[in-house]
């Protein structure tokens, strides 16, 4: 009796969950559907107390408590600049209580038949490198790890490790009650196999690293649920493990960077070592100019990047973007897919900042306007908007889709100083004649350009 | 539960995935990768089974079991609040502004 009324509870919040994530998938609902699958996520930790021969109740509710409370915290005080690297080390806390899960399985004895034993391992092995690699992933973009590092022989070190790991799963699946010491080290490779396929990546493919090891968590939670005979956890599980690989999927695509590539072959300026010197000379141009420019345009795409989010910024792009439209002039931000950390995170950005999103615009919306429009304003962002991805077939980011903001009129960049972009490669849009340049950090320049367009005004 | 019964949970679950984020507008990747991150934070209702069904006596069973326990609600409690903040924003962007 109890049991079934627990058994139809999870098939409610499995259902719920579904319909939660459908509902996040437009903006007018998105709100609703979290708080439906919050309400799901409570009432399935309430019904599993009672759960038939369930003890060691007390120590369950502490460790609910503390680390619900700490992740709570941690999660209402974080910046929004800082969400990409919090999803991220959630994500890891949920691959570990995978792993865990599996771990306790194995020391209890309670995995049985070849099936189970199978799923249990994989979701053990997945879990484990979701873990590591999302807690490096954290420190790396927490600013805690700043380099990236690579072993001589990466890719062969990373192949070796996985067929250890391999092996020595198979070593449990095949025993009955496996020996202590083959599962702690296979979960010691698991987690040293995390940490070294995620160390070499670069910041630029941080996105989709998260994401992909988001569809692993998802999918390790999914093969645990089968072995716990746990349907709501499969449903769950394989649900955001598919959902996750298609939004990597689709990030990579947006950067023109395969999965594999991202994964085996990490992008720096200095390993790549092609792309043409780039010719000519980069021209400044006075807060005053642009403003002057600005206000007398009909159109202003805005082009916003990471470096005007780490500025805090968009609360003085979005007042002088208002300011402009109040002297008649059309403005519309234009977002690139990896514009921030993570796709869309841009636009969250900017949501905080009060932008609206019918002023938002993504690549393929806008890029065609760029010809029409009288000044292209790129703050902060670089390789997104650099047209070599376009022409210089030796560039490594040949072939990526960028913003075509060289296209416009005048094309005005706001940047803290000389140097290449995130990737390390040169942008020849700083070159060209249409570009002119204005020094300074986003803040500071735009607090200059608002005094300067209300002086217009006046 | 029987083999086949959970191959075809398995895949419907898959094909359930794709089609629900396949119509996704990119301002809300973000957020709903968080969301799918809050979604697999169930993990906690199996890590409590598994916690509640360890051996009371052996401290590394428990310790295991506590360690999974901690990090299930961490993952389902902070993708909750992290989720819940973004789309909180997107609550006034509604509103249609005069002009362009």
């Amino acid at each position: 009796m109890v049991n079934g009324f627990i058994q139809a509870s999870y098939f409610v919040v499995a259902v719920v969950f579904i319909l939660g994530l459908k509902a996040m998938s437009s903006p007018v609902t998105a709100r609703k559907g979290i708080v439906w699958a919050g309400y799901a996520m409570v009432a399935a930790t309430v019904v599993t107390f009672f759960t038939p021969g369930m003890g060691n109740v007390g120590l369950m509710v502490l460790a609910i408590v503390s680390g619900g409370a700490v992740a709570w915290w941690s999660g209402k005080t974080v910046k929004m600049t800082d969400m990409p690297q919090m999803v991220a080390i959630y994500n890891g806390m949920g691959g570990g209580a995978a792993a865990a899960i599996a771990a306790l399985e194995f020391a209890r004895g309670e995995v049985h038949g070849p099936v189970a034993a199978t799923l249990a391992v994989l979701g053990a092995l997945i879990g484990s490198v979701a873990f590591s690699g999302s807690c490096i992933a954290f420190a790396k973009l927490q600013g805690i790890m700043q380099k990236a590092w690579r072993l001589p022989a990466q890719n062969q070190v990373n192949i070796a490790l996985a067929a250890v790991a391999v092996l020595l799963g198979l070593g449990i699946i095949m025993s009955d009650t496996p020996a202590s010491f083959l599962v702690v080290l296979f979960f010691i490779v698991a987690l040293a196999l995390g940490v070294i396929l995620t160390s070499p990546i670069g910041g630029a493919d941080m996105p989709v690293v998260i994401s992909l090891l988001n569809a692993f968590t998802g999918l390790a939670v999914g093969f645990e649920g089968y072995v716990l005979g746990n349907p709501a956890l499969i449903v769950a599980g394989i649900v955001v493990g598919a959902s996750g690989t298609l939004l990597t999927q689709l990030m990579a695509k947006a950067m023109n960077r395969p999965i594999t590539n991202v994964i085996f072959t990490p992008l720096t300026g200095a390993a790549s070592g092609g792309g043409e010197a780039v010719e000519g000379t980069m021209k400044e141009f006075s807060s005053l100019d642009a403003a002057s420019v600005m206000r007398y345009a009909s159109k202003v795409i805005i082009v916003p990047g990471y470096g005007m989010a780490v500025a805090g910024a968009q609360h003085k792009v979005w007042e002088m973007a208002q300011l402009l439209e109040e002297g008649g002039v059309e403005v519309v931000f234009a977002i690139h897919p990896v514009a921030g950390r993570m796709p869309g995170h841009m636009n969250v950005l900017l949501a905080e900042a009060g932008v609206p999103y019918d002023k938002i615009f993504d690549l393929e919306e806008i890029n065609a306007d760029f010809a029409q429009a009288d000044v292209a304003l790129v703050i902060g962002a670089n390789d997104v908007v650099n047209p070599v991805a376009r022409t210089d077939k030796s560039s490594p980011i040949y072939g990526m889709p960028i913003l075509n903001a060289d296209m416009a009129q005048n094309v005005i960049v706001v940047k803290r100083g000389k140097g290449a972009g995130y990737s390390g490669i040169e942008n020849a849009l700083f070159y060209k004649d249409n570009c002119r340049m204005l020094y300074g950090s986003a803040q500071q320049a735009i607090g200059e350009v608002i005094q300067h367009v209300k002086a217009l005004e006046a | 539960m029987e083999g086949f019964a959970a191959i075809y949970i398995f895949m419907l679950a898959a094909f359930t995935g794709y089609e629900v984020i396949s119509r996704v507008p990119v301002i809300l990747h973000t957020p709903l990768m968080s969301g799918s991150n809050f979604v697999h934070g169930v993990v906690l209702v199996g890590a409590m089974v598994v916690l509640g069904h360890a051996d009371s006596n052996d401290p590394v069973q428990l310790a295991i079991g506590f360690v999974a326990v901690f990090l299930g609600a961490a993952n389902a409690a902070g993708g909750y609040v992290v989720t819940e903040r973004m789309l909180a924003m997107f609550k006034g962007g509604n509103k249609k502004q005069g002009g362009a």
